[in-house]
């Protein structure tokens, strides 16, 4: 970046008096007044509604009226309206970081609306402090970046190949990278399906015909995602396939890695008796048509899930699978009598709660365990079943003998989930599963640019909660692809080459990945990951980093201006 | 333009469909019947399980809204007719008067401070006061004042004291005309009617609260400042208790689940430990339903850190003492087999929350079908959750069926990516 000639700065102030939210407790003309005589103010003035359309032409005609080349509002809080004032400054033909706020409501007029007097002071002391930093703020360049417009999607099961058909519809280029020979997922596994009985195979093949059969979307079978570099419109992807390395381009990334079942080894008799098995394996037999007929089966709840230490999540589809498969047993045959030992039913919704009934209605037996009283299995030489539980409703022990015990297992994430958010440099939460930008607003998105994530990767969630998912992400991935390029942050780390001592702390401390160190050790920062939070800058021992719009000489200006008095 | 998507419903469904489509470059239509956007999650005063501030995130977005030059809002106004097909849709919006000009008003609320009249205010669930000319909350968005005809006095002091001039008590009710190529429904949801359990003496105690009124007495913005008052006596209650599954979960009134009230009483149940660590908190459940990401730890935290008691039952019934206004709730202990009883000082009923009555209007305008409980039907629920039996429709959020805000969002992103491919292959047909 150019060296920004050095100019003699002419700030412009406007106070708001945002009616009567700061108005009716600091005398906004005072402050007025004030800013006139704070040095290098060439001008200021009281808005009623500084953000009103009104209040936005008094701004752009004052930089130009008054030659501004700084402004500075006093009003509420840059969260939601600094975007607003920064437009107008860069409809004035001034760069829109040559604009600081002061935020004179939330932390003025409304934390001290009993004080008028002192909240009055204070809102001066802000508005010099503000002014002070303004005096020193610099023009920054938002550099823009091509985006390419084709997506990676890793994982081809259910989740991964609904996200890509999206994609692919809405016009983009889409790899999708499998580590199986055959597409399907966890769904080529199942037999019919949650909560509406679909067959798992029907909805499976139509699903891989359409992926197939797209021309946009390129499938890649045995294949595993190795490394990537680069950011968001232009990753460089490394894809082993056959052992081969494959070079992509891509601009976004969606990660559809599925999870896998937990085997429950050493519960339940699980592996000495063969006649104790998961719902995975319940499934297989029943696609297959080789359950023989029980005379009666035995469902046990959470096993491996909700624990108190260790896996403490609630793995969300295992009551409703159950039920599912319950149901199937008794229309295959009406005359098993089927136990399902529950702690809570977690039958959410319309649908599952309406399967429930329906097992109910037809001579399913649900038992309700507590954590602290959970069922023991045991098996005679005959390998025979007895179930001992503690039956909540009755409230005593009670014992089944049983032909067949099945444990419903929580979805677990991949053995390897930790190893792809490495080569990502993506977070994953404390149940292993990968962690996204933000819990209620951003389920979807990872807080770095241009990686996305559904299905079951991100927790544990029936088909069609994952396909929801891989839609939404095929709108948040479309987003930069459509667009066909991404404006990134100015407001970045510079590192002082000379001052830089190459120790590394930044390299390992940033949660962006983005500073690396080059060639002759001298750390490096890639501006279009960098989300400038300033951590970097902060743990520099050598004092080397340098944050844009946040350097130390503008943060010591405000924090003097507060202490002048 | 048909380029263009009608969004209807601007909570946090269709706000998050309308920034996506905005976004990426397509015009949107965001239609609401009140008079600002936000929906419910504006309502609320905390989130589970990050007991993050509701407003605090949605506002940023609600602004998004109001500023992107792709959106254009269309608050107070309603979906009058829609004609035509995927690609093509006529449809009619009807915008009721506001009395307020949204150009000039610069919400300043001086009218507001002058208008005489007193009406219990909605939004906080009427529990507070608002006056007839009102803004529904303070972060409202269109920030825009409007008059409510039914109790304005007409005595036009609100035009006299406004400095902008923006009080219009000539406004006529507009139609407008639009040309879509999609359309998203996101009409979300509301409560079902607590005074049906008569047995709970909601509507007769006025310290039996459903779930809602109580999270607007949680709200620092909201009537009461945030204090947790009783409202027969104004003393600070001490012992709370919540009842779950009202009128859901049941054969008489609705059979399902309603999928958020285990995890939002919950997090309303560690709100008042943190206002009151002193205070006790019951919650009475069927099935404790903790099945997402990281609800299970939550209601784990709730239980262990903050000594929440969570009681297993249905109570059967709750007698107000005249005197003390106490409240006895009267349960079945099912551990023990006793029937006994808690004197509360307040309790919260956690109603079903129920399809909007208003989808049996927008389903006949658009032959959009609903399901027997008057959810909006999807095509098919398990492989294709947000299309309708109408090409081009979309729909997402609680109208489609229970949810919470991350899986609403989420379902949101997917009937934006709907409705662009709708749009692209529409083009792509004109094209050829």
């Amino acid at each position: 970046m150019a060296t920004p000639k050095k100019e003699i700065p002419r700030v412009g102030v406007f106070v708001c008096h945002c009616g009567i939210n700061i108005g009716g407790v600091v005398k906004v003309s005072e402050v007025v007044e004030f800013a006139k005589t704070i040095p290098d103010v060439a001008y200021a003035e009281a808005n009623l509604y500084t953000c009103s359309s009104e209040g936005i032409s008094k701004i752009k005609e004052a930089i130009k009226k008054y030659n501004l080349n700084r402004v500075v509002v006093a009003s509420c809080t840059p969260r939601t309206h600094e975007p607003l004032f920064r437009n107008a400054c860069e409809e004035a033909g001034l760069n829109k970081y040559l604009f600081e706020m002061a935020n004179i409501r939330d932390q003025c007029s409304w934390a001290h609306m009993h004080e008028p007097e002192k909240a009055t002071t204070k809102a001066k002391d802000l508005v010099k402090m503000a002014v002070a930093k303004a005096r020193l703020l610099e023009p920054q360049d938002e550099p823009e970046i091509d985006v390419t417009p084709s997506a990676l999607v890793i994982g081809g099961g259910i989740s991964g190949m609904t996200a890509a058909l999206s994609m692919a519809n809405q016009g983009f280029n889409v790899n999708i990278v499998e580590r199986e020979p055959e597409l399907g997922g966890m769904l080529a596994k199942l037999h019919m399906l949650c909560p509406n009985f679909e067959d798992a195979s029907k909805a499976l093949s139509s699903i891989v015909d359409a992926v197939k059969s797209n021309q946009k979307i390129n499938v890649l079978t045995s294949s595993e995602v190795e490394d990537v570099k680069g950011f968001i419109g232009n990753f460089d992807v490394t894809v082993k396939k056959d052992d081969k390395p494959l070079k992509l381009n891509q601009g976004t990334i969606v990660v559809a890695t599925g999870a896998e079942n937990f085997e429950p080894i050493n519960m339940y008799g699980y592996k000495s008796n063969e006649n104790v098995l998961t719902q995975m394996q319940l499934e297989k037999l029943l696609k297959t048509g080789d359950l023989r007929k029980p005379d009666k089966v035995v469902m046990i709840q959470c096993v491996g899930a909700r624990e108190e230490k260790g896996r403490q999540y609630c793995s969300r589809i295992c009551c409703g699978v159950a039920i599912k498969n319950a149901l199937i047993i008794k229309d295959l045959y009406p005359e098993t009598e089927l136990f399902i030992i529950f702690r809570d039913l977690q039958t959410y919704g319309q649908e599952y709660e309406a399967c429930y009934t329906e097992a109910r209605e037809k001579g399913v037996h649900f038992i309700k365990y507590t954590s602290s009283n959970p069922p023991e299995v045991s098996s005679n030489s005959e390998g025979k079943l007895t179930i001992k539980t503690y039956d909540a409703f009755l409230k005593e022990m009670v014992e089944l003998e049983s032909d067949l015990v099945v444990l419903s297992t929580p979805l677990i994430p991949q053995k390897d989930a930790e190893k792809l958010s490495k080569i990502l440099k993506v977070p994953l939460g404390s149940d292993g599963f990968f962690f996204e930008a933000h819990v209620k607003l951003r389920p979807i998105d990872f807080a770095t640019d241009g990686i996305f994530v559904c299905g079951s990767a991100h927790s544990p969630k029936d088909i069609s909660e994952s396909i929801s998912q891989a839609l939404g992400v095929a709108s948040r991935a479309a987003i930069p692809m459509a667009n066909k390029h991404v404006r990134a942050d100015a407001i970045t780390s510079i590192i002082n080459e000379d001052l830089c001592s190459g120790c590394g702390t930044c390299v390992r401390i940033c949660p962006y990945g983005a500073i690396q160190k080059n060639e002759i050790g001298i750390a490096q920062v890639t501006s279009v990951v960098c989300k400038g939070c300033g951590t970097c800058a902060a743990s520099c021992p050598e004092k080397a980093i340098t944050m844009r719009h946040f350097t130390d000489d503008q943060i010591t200006a405000q924090a003097l201006a507060a202490l002048e008095g | 333009m048909a380029d263009s998507v009608l969004v209807i419903g601007g909570g946090i469904a269709g706000i998050q469909a309308s920034l996506d489509l905005a976004s990426r470059g397509m015009n949107v239509y965001l239609v609401d019947e009140n008079p600002s956007i936000g929906g419910r999650m504006a309502q609320l005063d905390k989130t589970f399980p990050t007991m993050d501030c509701s407003i605090c995130i949605l506002a940023p977005k609600m602004i998004e809204c109001s500023r992107h030059p792709n959106i254009k809002l269309l608050t107070y106004s309603e979906v009058q007719e829609v004609k035509g097909s995927a690609g093509n849709f006529e449809v009619k919006i009807l915008k009721k008067p506001r009395y307020v000009d949204e150009e000039k008003c610069t919400g300043c609320g001086t009218c507001a401070q002058s208008c005489p009249v007193e009406v219990p205010n909605e939004f906080d669930m009427n529990i507070g006061i608002r006056k007839a000319i009102h803004i529904p909350f303070l972060q409202a968005v269109p920030l825009k004042y409007l008059i409510d005809e039914e109790n304005c006095l007409k005595c036009r002091l609100c035009e006299r004291v406004c400095g902008a001039k923006a009080v219009n008590f000539d406004q006529k009710p507009e139609t407008i005309n639009l040309n879509v190529g999609s359309i998203i429904i996101a009409s979300g949801f509301e409560l079902f009617d607590s005074t049906k359990k008569s047995e709970y003496g909601y509507g007769r105690y006025r310290d039996v609260l459903t779930s809602m009124e109580f999270e607007r007495m949680l709200s620092a913005s909201g009537p009461t400042g945030g204090n947790l008052v009783r409202l027969a006596d104004g003393k600070v209650p001490n012992t709370i208790v919540f009842i779950q599954c009202i009128g859901s979960r049941s054969s008489k009134d609705l059979p399902y689940c309603s999928s958020v009230c285990c995890m939002y009483a919950t997090k309303e149940a560690i709100l008042i430990k943190e206002h009151h660590p002193e205070s006790e908190v019951y919650i009475f459940y069927i099935d404790l339903r903790a099945f997402g990401k990281g609800f299970q730890e939550f209601i784990n935290r709730a239980r262990d850190e903050y000594k929440i008691k969570y009681i297993e039952g249905h109570p059967s019934r709750i007698v107000e003492d005249p005197k003390t206004k106490n409240l006895q709730v009267h349960y079945e202990d099912v551990v023990e087999g006793d029937i006994k009883n808690i004197v509360a000082d307040l309790v919260v009923l956690c109603p079903a929350l129920i399809p909007r009555k208003g989808n049996e209007k927008l389903s006949k305008i658009m032959n959009v079908q609903l399901d027997e409980l008057g959810f909006f039907k999807a095509k098919d629920s398990l492989l294709n959750p947000i299309d309708t039996n109408i090409p081009g429709i979309f729909i997402c959020g609680y109208c489609q069926s229970p949810k919470d805000i991350p899986d609403s969002v989420a379902q949101a992103s997917g009937a934006a990516a709907r409705a662009a491919e709708t749009i692209i292959q529409a083009t792509q047909r004109g094209k050829r």
